[in-house]
């Protein structure tokens, strides 16, 4: 298969893999950003192929994990409330909130509907004029322009029964939480392939420059991950930290220029509450105001109790880099992907999840 | 004649005798369902081996199938699993009220097509209608009956050390197949189901050697679930090779689309086979000549080493565990 073959190449794997070993002398400590790398780390074996010298952490870029229980029940309310369609990937669906979760929701007989893209979402709000229709907003920049081009379709079209639930979170400014924090101390990242498609590389410029941290863009390939380990390595030898792009074919540094103009027309930055690293400033995106009346948090009255957290869960400290899934009492005993405590094990980006299924319920 | 399935025509007044009678009977046509006698009667003696299944699938028709095929099939399969060659079926109607004749006629047709290529009969069934809603469209149970050989004993619970684990062919064909049908998904080069009777595989395996341990046809759940379960039941551990595992193209293109790992994704005519070392090789190459066997292939073998897991060689030669599907990947796959 085109364009995935070429990426599994295990002989260049391996050559890959000597060279690492071979350049990779002082001990380092790399963070992946995004969940979709933590899963093909894990799903590769990657970490097994790699040197004592390095160390991986797992980041916090796993949408679903890091929308906190507040969020979480604010969307199971508005399931419940008459004449409402929940549109939302399918991932949202196991993930526990406070109370409950939006499977459970949806067998109390709510409208709960997995879509595989907004333009689906749409496509139900035009077939049930009667009924509200709210397409749960949750991801990074990479699922965000998506989001911000069905309200554009919906305001052109005048569909006026489609809301969106914005939860959206934003990259870089979480990166900056979490440096600022001095909680993890780290020589290199992994940045998001995806998500950097979309802003490309430049915003973080800022990690090299200001805490000489290396920073390599990398795809979800073994050979993407590989070689950007070899690059980060590289820099972290050499002392010269810096951006590069493992992920050419993916990224530009400019990013894609007509999706951040449509985010930014619908979008503006606000402040996120993030699971684990609580409220960020600039760190998410609410729809502007002459968008606001696509806003289901401002169209519906939600009211909610005051959200907890599952007891001896720690997603919170996994998706800061503290902790690794085995470090939790719960994982695999009282927390596996079918009885869920926190939402790391059950998303398919979750760490847990990634470290259940392919690294067994000991993590090993 | 009604173009539509009514109520009425599982009262089991008049629309219900013409539609056995017109329609089931001369489509399905042998003799033991021509008496519609409560009850088919015939003769057997040997070990018997005896399933039931209830199918489900939606869409109805799809590409490479349909539910009449994956009925017949899908039974006929169970029984084979056991290494029985199957004999007579049983088959139950659940049809929603408004489903076009033409629909219902098509699967019987299917139906008949599916029981002549396998070489077993329909001898006795049923048809209920219930209303609007309260079915989707079509399900349909079969039950089946078999023959087991003398001195076969296939059983999950057999896989000893050193066993070669085989596959019959290529993984995920029939999960996509529906998948893509239902959610209007198109691929440059179609997926058909898989969907096929493999008792003649079996057939042709047990030809080589009656020494086969253990036997699964890898549906729900995909290749995965059923190396896990054979793991556990047989308390050994399995390891295979990523590499020698046949994946079509156009199925890895469409799960990488979807997300889905085809490990995990359903199956309808391939099956799994753990036999003893030895006879592994000509066992292959006797299932590549038949035609539902052409890409079998050993993937792997069995082991002492970490009982009850299933690990994979990855391409690049690292370990990783093949853990059982967690949850539904796609419901009302079949």
């Amino acid at each position: 298969m085109r364009f995935v073959d070429e990426y599994r190449d295990a002989d260049i794997g391996k050559r890959l893999i000597n060279r690492i070993h071979h350049r990779s002398k002082r001990p380092i400590r790399l963070m992946e950003f995004c969940g979709g790398h933590t899963v093909a780390i894990m799903k590769h074996g990657i970490r097994q192929l790699l040197p004592p010298t390095i160390e991986m952490l797992s980041g916090p870029g796993c949408p679903v994990c890091v929308t906190a229980n507040a969020d979480l029940d604010k969307a199971i309310t508005l399931a419940r409330l008459p004449e409402m369609i929940i549109t939302t990937f399918g991932d949202m669906l196991k993930v526990p909130g406070s109370y409950s979760s939006l499977q459970e929701a949806r067998a109390e007989g709510n409208d709960i509907r997995v879509v595989y893209s907004t333009q689906d979402a749409l496509d139900i709000a035009r077939k049930n004029p009667s009924k509200s229709v709210v397409f749960l907003g949750i991801g990074f920049e990479t699922s965000a322009p998506t989001v911000a081009a069905s309200v554009l379709d919906a305001e052109k079209e005048g569909i006026d029964n489609y809301y969106v639930l914005c939860l959206h979170k934003l990259t870089p400014p979480v990166m900056k939480a979490l440096l600022d924090s001095g909680e993890v101390r780290l020589d290199g990242i992994i940045c998001p392939g995806h998500v950097s498609a979309i802003i490309g590389s430049h915003p973080y410029r800022f990690i090299p420059d200001d805490y000489g941290i290396a920073c390599v863009v990398s795809g979800f390939e073994p050979l993407d991950i590989l070689l950007c380990v070899d690059m980060l390595v590289g820099q972290v030898e050499k002392g010269e930290p810096t951006v590069e792009i493992a992920y050419r074919r993916g990224v530009k540094p400019e990013g894609n220029q007509q999706a951040l103009r449509v985010l930014d027309t619908v979008f503006k930055p606000c402040a996120a509450d993030w699971r684990g690293m609580g409220v960020v400033p600039r760190s998410g995106l609410a729809l502007r105001e002459r968008y606001s009346h696509f806003d289901a948090g401002l169209a519906f009255e939600i009211e909610t109790e005051p959200p907890l957290e599952p007891k001896g869960c720690l997603c919170g400290d996994i998706l800061r880099g503290v902790k690794t899934p085995p470090d939790c009492k719960l994982f695999g005993q009282a927390c596996t992907p079918v009885h869920p405590v926190g939402p790391c094990m059950v998303s398919s980006e979750g760490s847990c999840a990634a470290y259940y299924h392919y690294g067994g319920s000991d993590g090993g | 004649m009604e173009d539509k399935i009514l109520l009425a025509h599982g009262s089991g007044g008049k629309l219900s005798h013409d539609l056995v009678e017109g329609d089931f009977v001369p489509i399905l046509h042998n003799p033991l369902l021509a008496k519609l006698d409560d009850a088919a009667v015939f003769e057997l003696s040997g070990r018997l081996a005896f399933t039931t299944d209830s199918y489900v699938v939606n869409p109805i028709f799809f590409p490479g199938g349909d539910i009449g095929r994956l009925a017949v099939f899908g039974t006929v399969n169970d029984l084979a699993m056991s290494g029985a060659r199957p004999l007579y079926l049983s088959i139950a109607l659940v049809i929603e009220e408004g489903l076009p004749r033409v629909e219902l006629d098509r699967v019987m047709k299917s139906v008949a097509e599916a029981t002549e290529e396998a070489g077993v009969k329909i001898v006795t069934g049923d048809t209920k209608v219930v209303n609007r809603g309260g079915a989707d469209k079509l399900f349909i149970n079969t039950a089946g009956i078999g023959l087991v050989p003398p001195g076969v004993d296939i059983s999950g619970s057999r896989a000893r050390p050193g066993d070669r684990i085989i596959l019959s062919g290529s993984i995920g064909d029939h999960g996509i197949a529906v998948i893509s049908q239902r959610e209007g998904l198109q691929f440059n080069v179609p997926v058909e189901s898989d969907c096929a009777p493999l008792h003649n595989v079996v057939a042709d395996m047990l030809e080589v050697s009656g020494d086969i341990r253990c036997l699964r046809d890898p549906t729900r759940g995909g290749l995965a679930s059923t190396l896990n379960e054979l793991a556990q039941q047989s308390k050994v551990g399995i390891r295979i090779d990523e590499e020698r595992i046949p994946v079509q193209d156009a199925v890895r293109a469409a799960c990488e689309l979807l997300g889905f790992d085809p490990l995990y994704v359903a199956n309808e005519g391939k099956l799994v086979a753990v036999v003893p070392a030895e006879n592994a090789e000509s066992m292959v190459a006797k299932m590549r000549d038949n035609r539902y066997g052409t890409r079998s292939a050993i993937i792997g073998e069995v082991v002492s080493s970490h009982p009850g897991r299933v690990v994979m060689t990855t391409s690049l030669g690292a370990s990783r565990i093949i853990d059982m599907l967690t949850g539904e990947l796609l419901p009302r796959i079949c």
